[in-house]
This record gives C-alpha cells, sequence and structure tokens, in this order.
C-alpha cells in the first residue's frame, strides 16, 4: 500500500457539516489491583455526518479504550470514566440511562471488531445473529427481519445470501465473517461506524477487500465511520481527517493529507518511517526505539520523551498538552513555547524521511 | 452400479462452497457421539432402563401382598420362598415368593425418577444461580458464591439422612427434592465458571454492541454455549442421585420399606444374606451398577462430543 492519500477525498476541502459525534475531554481510568492506569486521558474530537476519522497510534495507546467508551462498554468498575462528554448528534451519552444507551447501540451507533472469528456466537446461525439486531431496533417480525438479513448479507457481497444467512459462523472464512459482521452492524441503519482495526486478523488479500467494502457501504449509506487502526496504509487509504493516540493523549491531529506528507510530532514521524518500503530493501527497518510507558509509571514530561530522538531540556519535565498548542493540533514543544523557552525549535529537516517512506 | 455413478452431476463449480451440509453444535456432537462405542452402549442401556421404568411395571406389575410364585397355579411347591434363579423365576424369589425380576423391573421406576428428579431440580437451581453469580460478578457473585461454600460445608450425608428422616417419612418427592436442594452446589460453581470465561468472549461484547439486553445475554447468548458441561455433569448427577437413594434406602432412612426401589430391595434382602439368598440383593445391585456405569459411560461420550475444542 502506497501512503498516498486518496485523492477523492482531499481532507479540509468537502464542505463540512455539523459534528455528529463530539468527544470533549474524554478520560477512561481502570482502576486495577496496582493502581489506576489512565488509559484515556483527556482527549477531545468529532467527526461530521457522512466524514471518516482515522484513529491512530500503537497497541495500548488508548484506541480500543476509546472506542469502547463512545459505546459504553466497559464494565464500571474497574473503568471509570471521571470526566468528559460524549456528544452524539448533541445528547451526552455518558450521561444516558443503560436502557436508552441501548437504544443508541447497533442502531445509532454500531461497531465492527478486530476478530471476525470470535466475534459471533457459535451456536447461532448468523441470520439468526442479524436478525436479533433487526428485531430489537426495528420492531420487525421474525420473518421481515429474516428478510432483511438476507439483504443485508446481499449488501456486504456475499454470494447466494440465502443459504448463507443459515449457515454456522464456524462454516465461513475470517473474510466472510467480517462481512457478515459488517452486514450485522450495518442492518440498522447506523449514523456513525466504528471500526476496531476490521482488518488486523485477516490476509492481507481480503484487507484491500474488507476496507473497500467498509468504504463502499458507507458511500452508499452515508454513515460516518471512525476507523481505528494501527495500519497507516489503511488508514491513508480510507479516511478525511487522522488522530494520533500515544499513552492515552493525542499528539496529532488534522487532515490527512497534512499529517501524512508532513508529520509535525516525532511520534507520528517514527510510525511514518517504520513503515517497511520497497525503496529500502535490504535496509534495516526504522523503528521508535523503547516500548509505551509503563501505565503505572508516566514520565513526568512529555510521555514521549524517553523515546523521543528530537527530546531536549523542556521535554523531561514540562507535559505539552493539545489543547493549548500553538500552532494547534501537535503536542510538542519542538513547536509550542515551553515554559522558559522563548522560541520554539519548530523546523526540522525531514524531507528526506518522508521522501524514504514515499 | 456404473450408470449411477455416471449420472451423478458434476460438482458445480459456481455453488459448491455453499453446498456443504450445514451442521448445527448439537448435529456435529451427534457424529462425534456416535463414534463413542462405550458411550452409545451407555446410552442404549439407559434408553432401556429409562424405558423399565415406564412401562415395566405394567406389563409385570409387582404386588407385595402376592405372597405366591409367579407362573404357579394351584398347590405350592415346597422351596417357592427364597429361591434361587430358576426358568419361573429367572432372578430368583424373595421372602414372599414374588419374583425378584419383578422386583428390580419395578424398582426402576422409583429410581430412576429420583435420579432424574433430583438432577431436574439441582440443574435449575444450580443454572440459575451460577449464571446470575457468573454474569454479574462483584456483590451478587460474592453473595451467591459464599452461600455455595456454605452449601459445601455443610455434612451432606448426615443432613441427608436427618432430613430424610424428619422430612420425608418416606415419600419418594420429598426424598427427591431433599437431593435436590443439596446437589446444586457444585453445579452452580461450574456454571459460574462456564459464564465468567464466555462473558468476557468477544460474541458477548458484539451482543452487547449491537444493544442486546444482559439478561437476553445471559440466558440467550451464554448459556447455549455452556449447555455442553452441563448436560456432562447433569448425567453425572443422575448417576449420582441413583446411587444416594440406594444407599439412604439401604440405611433404611430412604422410603418406605413396601416401596420398590433398588435400594430398598438391598435393604430388604440384607437381612437374608447370612442363608445365602445371594440373588435377593444381587440383581437389584447390579441394575443399579449397571444404570451406573451406563451413565458414566455415556456421559464420558457426552464430554468428548460436546467439547468445542475436540474438533475431528
Amino acid at each position: 500500500m502506497t501512503l498516498t492519500p486518496d485523492p477523492a477525498h482531499p481532507a479540509g476541502s468537502v464542505a463540512r457539516g455539523r459534528p455528529l459525534l463530539e468527544v470533549r475531554d474524554l478520560r477512561t481510568y481502570f482502576h486495577v489491583m496496582d493502581g489506576v492506569v489512565r488509559a484515556v486521558d483527556g482527549i477531545s474530537f468529532s467527526i461530521r455526518a457522512g466524514e471518516t476519522l482515522g484513529l491512530v497510534g500503537e497497541s495500548g495507546c488508548g484506541k480500543s479504550v476509546t472506542s469502547l467508551s463512545i459505546m459504553r462498554l466497559h464494565d464500571m468498575p474497574p473503568a471509570e470514566i471521571p470526566t468528559g462528554e460524549i456528544l452524539f448528534e448533541g445528547r451526552d451519552l455518558l450521561a444516558l440511562s443503560e436502557d436508552e444507551m441501548r437504544q443508541v447501540r447497533g442502531n445509532d451507533i454500531a461497531m465492527i471488531f478486530q476478530e471476525p472469528m470470535t466475534s459471533l456466537n457459535p451456536v447461532f446461525t448468523v441470520g439468526d445473529q442479524i436478525a436479533e439486531a433487526v428485531m430489537l431496533h426495528q420492531g420487525l417480525s421474525k420473518k421481515a427481519a429474516w428478510e432483511k438479513a438476507v439483504e443485508s448479507l446481499k449488501a456486504v457481497g456475499i454470494n447466494n445470501p440465502e443459504r448463507r444467512v443459515k449457515q454456522y459462523p464456524h462454516e465461513m472464512s475470517g473474510g466472510m465473517r467480517q462481512r457478515v459482521m459488517i452486514a450485522m452492524a450495518l442492518s440498522c441503519d447506523p449514523k456513525l461506524l466504528i471500526a476496531d482495526e476490521p482488518t488486523t486478523a485477516l490476509d492481507v488479500t481480503i484487507q484491500a477487500q474488507i476496507l473497500e467494502l467498509i468504504r463502499e457501504v458507507q458511500d452508499r449509506t452515508g454513515a460516518a465511520l471512525l476507523l481505528i487502526t494501527h495500519d497507516l496504509g489503511v488508514v491513508a487509504e480510507t479516511v478525511h481527517d487522522i488522530v494520533v493516540m500515544y499513552a492515552g493523549r493525542i499528539v496529532e491531529q488534522g487532515g490527512v493529507n497534512e499529517v501524512l506528507l508532513a508529520p509535525k510530532h516525532p511520534y507520528t514521524e517514527g510510525l511514518l518511517a517504520s513503515i517497511p518500503s520497497k525503496g529500502k530493501r535490504g535496509e534495516r527497518l526504522n523503528v521508535i526505539r523503547g516500548t509505551v510507558p509503563n501505565p503505572f509509571n508516566m514520565p513526568p514530561g512529555c510521555n514521549f520523551a524517553p523515546r523521543c530522538p528530537y527530546a531536549f531540556e523542556p521535554c523531561t519535565e514540562h507535559d505539552p498538552r493539545i489543547e493549548e498548542a500553538d500552532p494547534p493540533d501537535v503536542a510538542c514543544w519542538l513547536y509550542t513555547a515551553a515554559p522558559g523557552i522563548s522560541t520554539p525549535p519548530r523546523v526540522r529537516p525531514r524531507l528526506d524521511l518522508i521522501e524514504a517512506v514515499r | 452400479m456404473t450408470d449411477d455413478a455416471m449420472s451423478l452431476p458434476p460438482a458445480s463449480s459456481e455453488d459448491f462452497e455453499v453446498a456443504l451440509e450445514s451442521l448445527n453444535q448439537w448435529q456435529i456432537a451427534w457424529r462425534k457421539f456416535r463414534r463413542h462405542r462405550l458411550a452409545l452402549v451407555g446410552a442404549i442401556i439407559i434408553g432401556i432402563m429409562v424405558l423399565l421404568a415406564i412401562v415395566g411395571p405394567i406389563i409385570w406389575p409387582y404386588d407385595r401382598l402376592d405372597l405366591h410364585p409367579p407362573s404357579k397355579a394351584g398347590g405350592d411347591p415346597p422351596g417357592w420362598l427364597r429361591s434361587p434363579p430358576t426358568l419361573a423365576a429367572p432372578f430368583g424369589t424373595d421372602n414372599g415368593g414374588r419374583s425378584v425380576f419383578v422386583l428390580t423391573v419395578n424398582g426402576a421406576r422409583l429410581s430412576v425418577f429420583i435420579g432424574i428428579g433430583t438432577t431436574a431440580i439441582a440443574v435449575t437451581i444450580g443454572v440459575l444461580v451460577g449464571s446470575f453469580a457468573g454474569f454479574f460478578g462483584g456483590r451478587v457473585d460474592g453473595f451467591l458464591m459464599r452461600f455455595v461454600d456454605l452449601m459445601l460445608t455443610i455434612p451432606f450425608l448426615f443432613v441427608i439422612l436427618v432430613a430424610a428422616r424428619f422430612f420425608g417419612a418416606g415419600d419418594p418427592i420429598v426424598l427427591t427434592l431433599i437431593f435436590g436442594l443439596l446437589f446444586w452446589p457444585g453445579l452452580a460453581r461450574l456454571v459460574r465458571a462456564l459464564f465468567l470465561s464466555l462473558r468476557e468472549q468477544d460474541f458477548v461484547q458484539a451482543a452487547r454492541a449491537v444493544g442486546v439486553s444482559d439478561t437476553r445475554i445471559t440466558f440467550r447468548h451464554i448459556l447455549p454455549n455452556a449447555l455442553g458441561p452441563i448436560i456432562v455433569s447433569a448425567t453425572l448427577l443422575v448417576a449420582s442421585a441413583i446411587v444416594t437413594e440406594a444407599f439412604v434406602s439401604f440405611l433404611n432412612f430412604g422410603l418406605k420399606a413396601q416401596d420398590i426401589s433398588w435400594g430398598n430391595a438391598l435393604a430388604n434382602s440384607q437381612q437374608y444374606q447370612v442363608l445365602g439368598n445371594w440373588w435377593w440383593a444381587f440383581f437389584p445391585g447390579m441394575a443399579i451398577a449397571l444404570t451406573v456405569t451406563a451413565i458414566n459411560f455415556m456421559g464420558d461420550g457426552l464430554r468428548d462430543a460436546l467439547d468445542p475444542r475436540a474438533r475431528e
């Protein structure tokens, strides 16, 4: 996959509607035996109707916790959402009762999971499972729901849906099960689709098909998409806007072109540089050295400072917040004036890196 | 033969991926079960026992006041009391000249009834308690499981004997209730453990993400996935209930002496053992042993058949 952003989705130039989903200062903490894990620590972003937002970062940075928080699928306790608002069409999902929230789940916001092999109930036919969602939210009869299930299997490109609908998950391949998951997610015409690493568990050949399918159904239904992935290739091809997370915080955000072609944050740069490319055959792969910090022992300054090749004095002492960033959209002392530093270093030669990635 | 083979349509390449027979979990389990020779034999024996329990007493009614040798009308030949097995009484006769065969057949009814009844009660309570504890976790779980612990600390035997004597007065239904109320804690623990692991499965998360309610998830999504192990341990529970009945009755704490069960047959024959009347105890005892062994074989087969990890 190349990193050239899709020209059909030029970021920023699309006429933008009001936000469908607005996350404000969301924090999700987990109370565990060793203390408190701040899995998501004050993030804000928004998605407009019909648009696609990519949520990117390495394992353990809080991407999935964010998506499960939006759906309110965490068990509380041990999870806790001490502050924050998740406004969906202006309604704060965090303030809804469990019954009201159930009406939102599957109906307004649907989710596609990472593991198609285990996300379907092994003892029911796929038709049963799709029909259940439809009956729950649209009050259709069993027969009508079943017809709807056939219809939605057809819509996700499954051949012979009349037969397939009566099959059990174990009779299907991973790619086909993911299609079923997508069919199930789409069966109630949600306004927002959350896809949590929808292609990670699949073969490369199937990955492209599934992404294509997600894009196609999104075009057809006009649903907004929150795409969670660690695969920047997937992001480049699919999304309008991108949010890069690191250790529970947003470190950089913006249009997909800007972020991928001119990354500002050293972490984003590192992610881009670590993609294997044809031009670098025989060379060692670039990696971001070190690992994600221990959640019980976060560094005092910037979370990324211990791994950052550009780290300088303020980074180990002061915590850059994206809300206070200037210019906005990147939480890094290379750009925002740190306390005691009048002029941030700001511009660094990095074109060589970007060139290598292309 | 050749014609038939020739006339078979060629496999249609377009449709072949869905042409396979669609099997649900029960059909797959049955396939695997069928290959388990001993389990199949066990199932057949249990089938016969259940059939005997239902129709046996109708075909060969047992009347404890009928003090005549079976098949003999008119004068009583000497030795018809406590006779060893003969053609007329293949299992021998008891101290009233009644056929031990008829006694054994009639005893199946109460023994099997108590076995199945106990299991039904224990499974209902065990599944309810276990699934609530496992799905809701937290305080509900803590409370229910401490209660289970408490139940398991009670000296089982002692309670059964005392309860059978005080509440029972020999009523088989009361005895079944007592057994059922004492047998469920083990099952509740099993169900809880199954639910604890199943509720973390992706498909439960996926069902919640679709908006399915907790109750529905518990009983519609998780329970069917836990049925395999529940069925296996329920099967084994039938066996242990039958044994427990036999032995409580043997100690004369169970059914009334005139009720006919395998355990009672053992109890009644006890005092004649010194006279060498082995058949009176042997055949009802064999019936117990055979049934329990058959149930255990079947449980074994079910365990293999219902284990989702043991795919062929």
